[in-house]
């Protein structure tokens, strides 16, 4: 006997939640496409290291997984880990914290931003957060049911925001400040007085301060202020951190939270029954990093900083003016002699001279008007598209 | 003074451009200029010089690390009887070394013959020199820090991320 048919609906419902469906996709899918098909092309639009991970660390890694180090960890990640981390945080910036209730090892800070969203915010609670920002910044916000409120900076005062401009956005529903500094994309970094006036803030309206400081061993010529260190404010901060960039680890995905014992253990709620832990060869991995990673995240560190002056002088000599990036691996020059919308310059960019930037518009609305372009590349790379984008950019002044 | 930035950069690439370095340092041309002059007449630089890889070209090159036993002769130790063999043109390097042997001689030749006639005819014969013991490399795997073969790792990465 054959199965009855079945009644089908005329049109197929979506089945994507209007949630996901209202997030745009990232901005450099196009781009991506028309790149992978190119001879010769150019990219400066990389957010990561070029170097690969310091033989000693890849080495932990492989003599991990020899071991039989093959298992899940604890839900917090190993203990050793979250115990060198703690050292770290503590040598570095003086911060106390306990690596038995403190601490959370992820999947990278990407999972720890999540995790914090999740963990903190109710239905429609606010985040305040700089714009331009990181990409995921807006979505993770989004996706646990805040709503993001964005934040202009401007090039006049290099990108950093204004403690004042948070309090202006300050609601009662405004749950926490969320910032990233050194920045991506702009490469701004903030001084320790400019990070008191935030900490004046949060403090005043009752705030938490969620701070991502992925790139804080990428800065030149200035100290980072790690914001939990500023006085009164361990208690308000979820710091996240992490190896990817540090020790040009992007792909063994760990990375750290940081926060009072019941924020990590919300955190370690929803890690626990979303990630259950982190790999535990990365983990291997990272505890060789802080135990011996110094003196290669130094040398690395120099060397970005020597091509960092190359490309900032390169921009400001073809004229796309740019203000001095002091962290992370990023310049972020202004395009607006070019009459171009920054998608049309990156677009324009990559058909006519194949060089790959990021307009800088995919990182919020103050982006429009910049790109963004990646010193991690080879020198010789720096040096010709340097080249190119000014036969470019004489051609569209 | 001669400023170690600026040795750090050419030590990683003999081809980096006065106007370069000056970028890369914020010193100007003239004082990186300067720099190199004087470096150079200290012998703080004491050459520049191309890590050639012949094997790619097919070109044949035998290379020996031969462990040297001397005995050290009053007043100049062994500093006499090195200066006798690092003269020779076809020694590439010299080490004195602690340990069961005293002096580390690289040697470079076109044959193997070659090479073994320098040790038995050249090295052996100097009076000071004991006894030796030839290693013939059999093949290079890095040179002077850099992998010659296999080495590149660079392009692995994703075109464009963010």
């Amino acid at each position: 006997m054959s199965p009855r048919p079945v009644a089908r609906p005329k049109r197929a419902r979506s089945f994507i939640s209007q949630r996901v469906a209202g997030i745009s996709p990232s901005g450099i899918r196009k781009f991506f496409d028309l790149l992978t098909t190119m001879e010769g092309a150019i990219s400066l639009g990389v957010g990561e290291p070029d170097f690969t991970t310091p033989w000693h660390i890849r080495e932990a890694g492989i003599y991990s997984i020899e071991k039989g180090y093959t298992m899940y960890t604890s839900n917090k990640g190993l203990l050793e880990l979250r115990h060198e981390v703690s050292r770290h945080l503590y040598s570095r910036y003086g911060l106390e914290y306990d690596p038995d209730t403190e601490l959370l090892i992820t999947v990278g800070v990407s999972e720890a931003l999540d995790l914090a969203m999740r963990s903190i915010l109710n239905p429609k609670d606010e985040v305040i957060s700089p714009d331009p920002s990181y990409v995921s910044y807006s979505p993770c916000t989004v996706l646990a049911g805040g709503v993001f409120v964005p934040v202009p900076t401007v090039v006049e005062n290099d990108f950093k925001v204004r403690a004042a401009d948070i309090e202006k956005r300050v609601t009662e529903r405004t749950k926490a400040i969320l910032i990233g500094y050194p920045n991506n994309p702009t490469g701004a970094v903030m001084e320790r007085r400019e990070l008191v006036e935030v900490a004046e803030v949060a403090r005043k309206h009752d705030l938490l301060v969620v701070s991502d400081e992925i790139y804080d061993r990428l800065v030149y010529g200035i100290e980072h202020t790690c914001f939990a260190s500023l006085p009164g404010m361990k208690e308000r901060t979820i710091l996240l951190g992490g190896f990817s960039k540090a020790y040009a680890m992007t792909g063994w995905r760990v990375g750290y939270a940081a926060a009072r014992p019941e924020i990590i253990e919300a955190m370690t709620k929803v890690h626990q029954y979303t990630m259950l832990c982190a790999p535990i060869i990365s983990q291997m991995a990272a505890i060789e990093a802080l135990k011996a990673g110094e003196e290669a995240c130094l040398e690395m560190v120099a060397d970005y900083d020597r091509r960092r002056k190359v490309m900032l002088k390169g921009f400001n000599d073809i004229g796309l003016t740019c203000f001095e990036p002091r962290g992370a691996f990023y310049c972020f020059p202004s395009i607006k002699v070019t009459g171009l919308s920054s998608e049309e310059f990156a677009e324009q960019l990559l058909v006519e001279e194949k060089v790959a930037v990021v307009p800088g518009s995919a990182f919020g609305e103050c982006g429009e008007g910049y790109i963004r372009c990646c010193y991690a590349t080879a020198l010789s790379e720096i040096e010709e598209a340097l080249r190119r984008m000014g036969r470019f950019v004489e051609k569209h002044r | 003074m001669i400023n170690k930035e600026v040795l750090k950069i050419l030590e990683k690439d003999a081809k980096a451009t006065p106007q370069q370095i000056a970028t890369m340092t914020g010193l100007s041309v003239e004082e990186v200029e300067k720099t190199i002059e004087q470096a150079e007449k200290d012998r703080v630089i004491v050459k520049y010089k191309t890590i050639v890889n012949w094997e790619r070209l097919g070109e044949e090159q035998v290379q020996a690390l031969i462990e040297v036993k001397i005995q050290p002769q009053r007043n100049v130790g062994f500093d006499a009887i090195a200066e006798r063999i690092y003269r020779f043109p076809e020694v590439r390097s010299v080490y004195l070394v602690s340990g069961t042997y005293d002096l580390a001689v690289l040697v470079v030749g076109k044959t193997m013959h070659e090479a073994a006639a320098f040790v038995w005819q050249k090295l052996a014969t100097l009076e000071s020199v004991q006894g030796t013991v030839t290693h013939f490399l059999l093949k290079r795997y890095k040179e002077d820090g850099e992998i010659l073969d296999g080495g590149g790792e660079k392009g692995r990465r994703q075109p464009l991320t963010l």
